[in-house]
């Protein structure tokens, strides 16, 4: 008896575990895309910032005539799977979407890291990917064809800060602390290229562990040898700790640099420590880019606000440019087919609220420029490059003795 | 070498290190406390350090004083541990140490998935609006948040010691430590002292957090370090050695830090494992000396 109810139960779990292929990419009138994103683990906060931006572009195609195939009108979907901020379990999930869901089309991950490990999966399945938030530069030097990335590679980061400085102060010297990871130290090796092309020295050069809590030595460091320049690049956690642990110990620097500092919010949780914080940035609500989805920049901000109650740090504006990019992918090439998808996407040319995207051969967005902010007054202001700037650079930062 | 450069800096790396290591000495000695009395070694110390953190960020978001928020996340933490014991750690307190080890492996996985789904995952720190103090004409910098925290970590770790060396309940848990068979002869009801210690274990815990969250960030998936150190920190110190526990905490603290200066950021880690293999290395070879004489 026993024997019968067992094999009765395993027959139905094995029915259950099938029934997920009614996820092919086409459902009724939904066009099905996959996604792993980290919704746990060390990147959750960014990963749900990702989330929401996949989830408002969605919401702004659908309601606005959603996306015509054929003659017919479909809806967009997204179907996500929680890759806990794991490289591995990223890509073990892509497989799943790719295999056992019958998605043909990907968004990306949160994150250069888990990015770097799910690209191989959908390069072997001939499944293209839109993605948003990986930035680090192996992603486009591998030959993939169906890796296509709205934002600019990480390199490019904090380029304009070190030319900033250098226009500012000749053989100025510097202090990096970085943390040990694909995408910050991508972020270094651009900063580096242009320290070297100005001639500028690095006095201080520190990696930081990836669970750390604490980067007293290296400010302890720079108080010591006083650089012109500091660069802290760590992802939320390394942006946070850095303005608190420069506050408490009253580090002057006339000039620091970061990245993610608004996706840490440094410029309203920390008091004011976050002022005169250069940061670095995909986009920004101030900037002059309109599409006829999302309106203008701030438009969006607007909306994403409304939704979710918080502004949208340039994490959620890529993500949902990603949307408008498989929209007119799919319109343009009129088929569901994932390879005639692909060609298309290949030939996107457009204008959205997040700006210019135009991939090149590897995949790369060339057409769109990062820009740097800086935090006046708890508010960022852009300051680089000229041609989009609200606000003059604030140098030398004012000593914490005189604020 | 920069520490030769600049001479105060060895002063400051040991200060630094200092306060560092009182947190990590405090959340050390409750491992050592559980893991000497239940024999158990218990994974989620790290989710209750991050948990009492937030219990203080609640306070410091609501407009009080963080420091309000130590008390709160002491006792808040105590209960919840108390709870835990009675629920889930008491049917593995008898098992052999792999099952409690999977049991409060268990307990961290929960723990931070829950403090994900009711904090939200962005980084969280709470400030103070303490200051800094400078000594020795600027050369040494000391953030007074930091030095709040190495009090308030001291006088943490000082109260329980006091508190186990005279309260009839403290006796009662070295009692069962020493030996929990014939504690259990002598009316001692170890099952009470065990949801006690575990409590205590877990307060501990809690006053670290709230002090992390002043002087740094917390993230309900920043727990494992505090974890991974303060285990490391017990066997430095060995299991029954109470102030020897403190003692590396605080040491290995300064340790780090002056290796962060030495050899920069990214040894700081390895270095404090290689003084660890080394240590265990030295006493493995001093017990054999005794095994041989014991012959």
């Amino acid at each position: 008896m026993k024997k019968i109810i067992v094999t009765f139960i395993s027959a139905l779990a094995l029915l259950f575990s099938y029934s997920t292929l009614s996820f092919a990419k086409v459902v009724g009138d939904k066009i099905i895309l996959g996604a792993a994103v980290s919704l746990t683990g060390k990147y959750a906060g960014s990963g749900k910032h990702t989330q929401k931006g996949y989830d408002l572009g969605v919401k702004i195609v659908n309601d606005n005539g959603g996306v015509k195939v054929g003659g017919k009108t479909y809806k967009l979907e997204v179907q996500y799977y929680d890759d806990e901020s794991d490289g591995a379990k990223a890509a073990a999930l892509a497989q799943r979407l790719i295999e056992q869901d019958g998605i043909d089309y990907l968004l990306g991950p949160y994150g250069s890291g888990i990015t770097v490990a799910m690209a191989p999966v959908s390069e072997k399945f001939g499944v293209p990917m839109v993605e948003a938030n990986g930035a680090a530069r192996s992603l486009f030097t591998k030959g993939y064809k169906y890796l296509f990335a709205v934002l600019n590679s990480a390199d490019q980061y904090l380029n304009s800060a070190v030319d900033l400085m250098a226009a500012k102060k000749k053989n100025a010297t510097v202090a990096m602390a970085f943390e040990q990871d694909a995408f910050s130290l991508d972020v270094k090796l651009g900063v580096e290229e242009r320290i070297k092309a100005h001639g500028m020295k690095v006095v201080i050069d520190d990696a930081l562990p990836k669970e750390l809590n604490d980067m007293t030595a290296t400010l302890q460091k720079v108080k010591a040898l006083k650089p012109d320049l500091l660069i802290v690049s760590g992802h939320d956690k390394g942006a946070m700790t850095g303005i608190k642990q420069i506050t408490d110990l009253k580090v002057d620097v006339p000039m620091v640099a970061m990245t993610h500092c608004d996706s840490a919010a440094i410029n309203k949780n920390l008091g004011g420590g976050g002022d005169y914080t250069l940061c670095a940035a995909q986009w920004h609500k101030s900037l002059s880019y309109k599409d006829e989805f999302f309106g203008s920049a701030s438009d969006y901000a607007k909306t994403f606000e409304s939704v979710y109650s918080y502004d949208p740090p340039y994490q959620a504006a890529e993500s949902s440019a990603a949307l408008l990019v498989y929209k007119a992918a799919f319109e343009r090439a009129n088929s569901f087919d994932k390879d005639k998808v692909r060609d298309a996407l290949a030939q996107t040319d457009m204008m959205t609220f997040y700006g210019p995207i135009k991939f090149s051969e590897t995949g790369q967005n060339l057409a769109k420029p990062m820009v740097l902010f800086q935090v006046i007054n708890g508010e960022n202001k852009v300051v680089a490059p000229e041609k989009w700037a609200e606000a003059k650079l604030i140098y030398p930062t004012p000593k914490w003795a005189d604020r | 070498m920069i520490l030769i450069q600049a001479p105060f800096l060895n002063l400051q790396a040991i200060l630094d290190g200092l306060m560092i290591g009182a947190i990590f000495a405090l959340v050390a000695y409750g491992m050592a406390l559980a893991w000497g009395v239940m024999n158990i070694i218990n994974i989620a110390q790290g989710e209750f350090v991050i948990l009492g953190g937030y219990i203080t960020f609640m306070v410091y978001k609501l407009g009080f004083s963080p420091f309000f928020g130590a008390p709160l996340s002491f006792a808040f933490l105590f209960i919840l541990g108390f709870l835990l014991y009675k629920l889930i750690v008491h049917r593995v307190v008898d098992r052999d140490m792999f099952i409690s080890i999977l049991a409060t492996f268990g307990i961290s996985i929960m723990i931070r998935q829950i403090m994900n789904l009711i904090f939200g995952s962005q980084v969280e720190t709470a400030l103070t609006g303490l200051g800094t103090i400078f000594l020795f004409d600027h050369n040494i910098t000391i953030a007074l948040v930091k030095f709040s925290s190495f009090v308030i970590a001291v006088a943490g770790a000082l109260g329980v010691i006091y508190f186990m060396k005279t309260s009839k309940l403290g006796r009662a848990i070295r009692a069962t430590a020493q030996n929990p068979r014939a504690a259990r002869i002598l009316g001692v009801d170890t099952e009470k002292v065990y949801a006690y210690t575990y409590a205590i274990n877990a307060a501990i815990c809690g006053l670290a957090g709230s002090l992390v969250v002043m002087t740094y960030t917390i993230h309900p998936y920043m727990g494992l370090p505090y974890t991974v150190r303060s285990f490391m920190i017990v066997i430095v110190a060995g299991l029954g050695n109470i102030p020897g526990v403190l003692a590396s905490g605080l040491g290995l603290g300064a340790l780090e830090e002056l290796s962060a200066y030495a050899f920069g950021t990214e040894y700081r880690i390895g270095l404090v494992f290689l003084f660890l293999v080394i240590i265990l290395v030295y006493r493995s070879k001093k017990l054999a000396k005794r095994r041989e004489y014991l012959k």
